[in-house]
């Protein structure tokens, strides 16, 4: 069953007749020429629909529920993975899942945010939202990665830290803190991208990184267009002006000077074609990683710390 | 329009209750008791109630913790420009100037230099009323040069803190000043410099969640709401009533999140000490 998003009503209208046409295609003839014409209709509505995405459109785009996850990318990418529970202290959050795995031989650190896709499994993951253990969960695998000076891969894919009491008791701010700080100095190559949605610090937490990626339907924003809706316009239902001023896709990352490449989509979004989507990423880390892993120690972190001290726009 | 009324009694007696002159008294946010006003500036703005602390100004904190004239201020002149040129409901420029007109101050961290008993330490102090101390690329950059100097003079860093977070009207770029801050920070751990954060009524968000945590020691003034997620985005996720004291520096202390909370009267003094130490 496709998921279709408001603004996809004209493709589910016409993908519904293609695959009853297709059903029915041997046993009339001239089917195979409709067919053909209402692929290519098909084809030209979904460019020009997705040719025009507003910001707000593409923040749909990012949550869309069948859209691959971190767990998903992981089992095409890497040859082999063996996930790490727990932070040593207090729990295993879901919601951020980490380990071991190797990646055309390399091997590699990876950890990322889980949200899930059923509702079972999205109430599991806590819809990707992580508690302090498991921020602390992912620092003690990146100092894992240090230790054993293998590269580290993050996933983010977050509506955002979760905003609740037993969040806060643990310190929240701290384990976000910490990760930043760490991250900033961490002895090993880091390489993120941006699945998904990239909720603000319950994001940058495990985003970090000597290379920034996003896929081409990703966002990334200090705040959820609602949330910023809710507090500036005093109505939530403002979210798809917030979503545009607040520059939050891709394209605005990149003009912005914080992204270091976009990583293109199939036709449709990541959840069309998976493969498509894993491979793309998949063949963008390993260039990064390449060329990170040739760098001596001192001049990788001396470029990681000018990169984040050259980021901001002051009045001349 | 009955806004007061239904909390009045009917029956003409409000010529008899006493009237709240303007300037003349203040009700504590804290206790809500109406209380003198002159008593509690003479008490360093604090509640003789309940010994809420009131937030106070630039001035006056520079002059509570730093020996008499000794400060000099850095960088005085960075300021925002609007990368995003943002608009909501007014244009993020227009709030900026409105702000920098009310306030005379270019954005909402000062940063400088100054003796505590004689020891030099580089100073910085948040301004609330600047767009709720909001961290924006200037106050990144400011926080950062303060860290550099720190590191180059081989001279403690004390922050003194509030602020309602990230600065949303620079979308990303304020996000992105987390991970700026917080590296200088790290540069500090790794040379041995101290760093002590201050934190005060209120802290939260992206602030809270970068340097704020990080210091060597963390300090609180009593009662001062400090935080991750704001109380009200915890309750709309959650569902429930918050606790009684949530989120006050007592229940962060309880909690193991901060080092002492330290009454303003006594904190120059608790500064000294903890600075002696390094």
């Amino acid at each position: 069953m496709r998921e279709y998003l408001d603004f996809e009503k004209p493709l589910a209208e016409l993908e519904e007749k293609l695959d009853k046409l297709s059903a029915a295609a041997t046993s009339r003839t001239g089917a195979q020429e409709d067919l053909t014409k209402l692929r290519a209709r098909l084809h030209q509505l979904q460019t020009e629909i997705y040719a025009g995405l507003t910001p707000w459109q593409r923040t749909q785009v990012a949550r869309h529920l069948q859209r691959p996850s971190t767990l998903d990318y992981i089992g095409r990418i890497c040859d082999n993975f063996v996930e790490l529970h727990g932070d040593r202290a207090f729990a295993d959050d879901h919601a951020i899942v980490g380990g071991l795995a190797r990646m055309n031989g390399r091997p590699i650190v990876v950890i990322g945010h889980q949200k899930g896709k059923t509702l079972k499994e999205r109430m599991h993951r806590n819809f990707g939202m992580p508690n302090p253990e498991g921020y602390r969960k992912a620092l003690r695998l990146m100092r894992l990665a240090d230790k054993f000076r293998k590269p580290v891969v993050t996933f983010i894919d977050t509506p955002g830290a979760y905003p609740g009491i037993g969040a806060e008791e643990r310190g929240q701010a701290e384990a976000i803190a910490r990760n930043l700080m760490e991250m900033a100095t961490l002895k090993t190559p880091i390489v993120s991208v941006v699945i998904g949605e990239g909720g603000s610090g319950g994001a940058l937490a495990i985003g970090v990184a000597d290379r920034l990626l996003m896929m081409q339907n990703s966002v990334y924003s200090v705040i959820s267009p609602e949330g910023c809706a809710a507090i500036l316009w005093n109505d939530a239902g403002k979210a798809p002006e917030a979503a545009e001023a607040l520059k939050m896709t891709a394209r605005d990352l990149q003009d912005l000077g914080i992204l270091d490449e976009i990583i293109p989509e199939p036709m449709g979004g990541a959840h069309r074609d998976p493969m498509f989507a894993c491979d793309a990423v998949k063949k963008s880390i390993e260039i990064h990683l390449t060329a990170l892993q040739e760098l001596p120690l001192e001049t990788l972190l001396q470029q990681r710390y000018d990169k984040y001290r050259r980021i901001g726009v002051l009045a001349t | 329009m009955a806004w007061f009324k239904k909390d009045r009694p009917t029956g003409g007696d409000s010529g008899k209750k006493p009237k709240f002159q303007e300037g003349l008294w203040l009700k504590c946010n804290h206790c809500r008791e109406i209380i003198y006003r002159k008593e509690v500036e003479r008490n360093a703005k604090v509640c003789p109630k309940c010994e809420y602390h009131f937030p106070i100004s630039v001035e006056d904190r520079i002059d509570l913790l730093l020996d008499l004239g000794t400060f000099r201020e850095w960088d005085a002149e960075l300021a925002a420009a609007d990368p995003l040129h943002f608009k909501d409901t007014k244009r993020y420029r227009d709030r900026l100037l409105d702000a920098q007109q009310r306030t005379g101050k270019k954005d909402a961290l000062i940063t400088g230099e100054g003796r505590i008993n004689g020891a030099r330490v580089v100073l910085g102090v948040f301004h609330f009323g600047f767009m709720g101390g909001s961290m924006g690329s200037v106050v990144g950059e400011k926080v950062i040069l303060a860290a550099d100097r720190a590191l180059r003079e081989r001279v403690p860093l004390v922050l003194v803190i509030t602020s309602g977070g990230a600065r949303m009207q620079e979308g990303i770029l304020s996000l992105m000043q987390m991970a700026r801050t917080a590296a200088a920070i790290g540069r500090l751990a790794e040379a041995c410099i101290p760093y002590i954060a201050i934190l005060t009524d209120p802290t939260f968000g992206g602030v809270t969640a970068s340097f704020a945590m990080l210091g060597d020691v963390i300090l609180a003034e009593p009662k001062a709401l400090i935080g991750f997620a704001g109380p009200r985005v915890i309750e709309q996720t959650i569902r429930q009533q918050l606790p009684q004291e949530f989120q006050r520096a007592e229940f962060l202390l309880e909690h193991g999140i901060i080092d002492l909370i330290v009454p303003r009267k006594r904190l120059k003094e608790t500064l000294s000490s903890i600075i002696a130490f390094f």
